[in-house]
């Protein structure tokens, strides 16, 4: 599947996860937010150069490492990115969604 | 057929195993991840969840629990249980699963609330302050179905 962002073709999923992290760019990234209906300030995206590194790294991401990041506490993670942030940040970040249950 | 997202999940735990509690935890935390409203209400046995004194010494069930695949008259030697909850905490701890006390952290900074059931707490003579401060109050059942008072919203007890 493919989809349009600032004025970039892309290749995403069925739930409109981008599925090659090269195409990604911090464009692309604030139009996918404002599709999903978050404003990006300088914390949101503090948050997505986290989710980089996680991802760069192959590591898992879970509520607890961001707890543990050092970047967000868990109630700012929340309102950072309502309405399940870890499914949103990731699906700006360009990354795949979190596989974990916890 | 229209529909129907599940937009609340109330939880009621009566039981104090570790597995118990866990499940209610990771469906409870779940919820918020997904953007679904979650609450637990504390009952019974549960209660030992939300104890300061008791909540990091949950154990999990060695008799009368099949899937342990012991011999219950096993199960039910000294020092068993304790082993059994040892091996299940270091299982947990590998696949980042917080310990109890950080983990009603995490759910109540993720916007699940947490209730005391006022029957219980009668019952077992505990007061407000034998519980975790991120307890919001002691109510009734009635109390927590007026909570599930709107569309969309499922009731699970463990």
């Amino acid at each position: 599947m493919y989809k349009t962002f600032a004025k970039i073709k892309v290749n995403v999923n069925e739930e409109g996860y981008l599925t090659d992290f090269n195409q990604w760019t911090k464009e692309i990234g604030t139009e996918i937010a404002k599709e999903q209906k978050i404003e990006m300030t300088d914390k949101n995206w503090k948050v997505i150069d986290y989710i980089h590194d996680k991802f760069k790294k192959e590591e898992a991401l879970s509520i607890r490492g961001i707890k543990k990041s050092g970047v967000v506490d868990i109630k700012e993670f929340y309102q950072l990115f309502p309405g399940g942030p870890l499914k949103k940040a990731t699906m700006i970040a360009g990354v795949p969604k979190p596989k974990s249950c916890i | 057929m229209e529909k129907t997202k599940v937009r609340k999940m109330l939880f009621i735990l009566s039981k104090a195993t570790i597995e118990n509690v866990y499940a209610a935890f990771i469906m409870a935390n779940g919820a918020r991840m997904e953007g679904i409203e979650s609450e637990i209400f504390f009952t019974f046995f549960g209660l030992e969840a939300i104890q300061k004194k008791k909540l990091e010494h949950l154990r999990v069930a060695t008799v009368g629990n099949p899937a342990m695949h012991i011999p219950t008259m096993l199960g039910g030697l000294p020092g068993m249980e304790a082993l059994a909850t040892k091996m299940m905490k270091k299982e947990m701890e590998k696949l980042d699963m917080p310990p109890v006390g950080e983990f009603l952290e995490i759910l109540s900074d993720s916007g699940c609330r947490l209730w005391a059931c006022k029957l219980a707490v009668d019952m077992f003579h505990l007061k407000k302050e034998d519980l975790i401060d991120k307890v919001e109050d002691i109510i009734t059942i009635g109390d927590f179905y007026a909570r599930a008072d709107q569309e969309n919203t499922h009731l699970l007890f463990i």
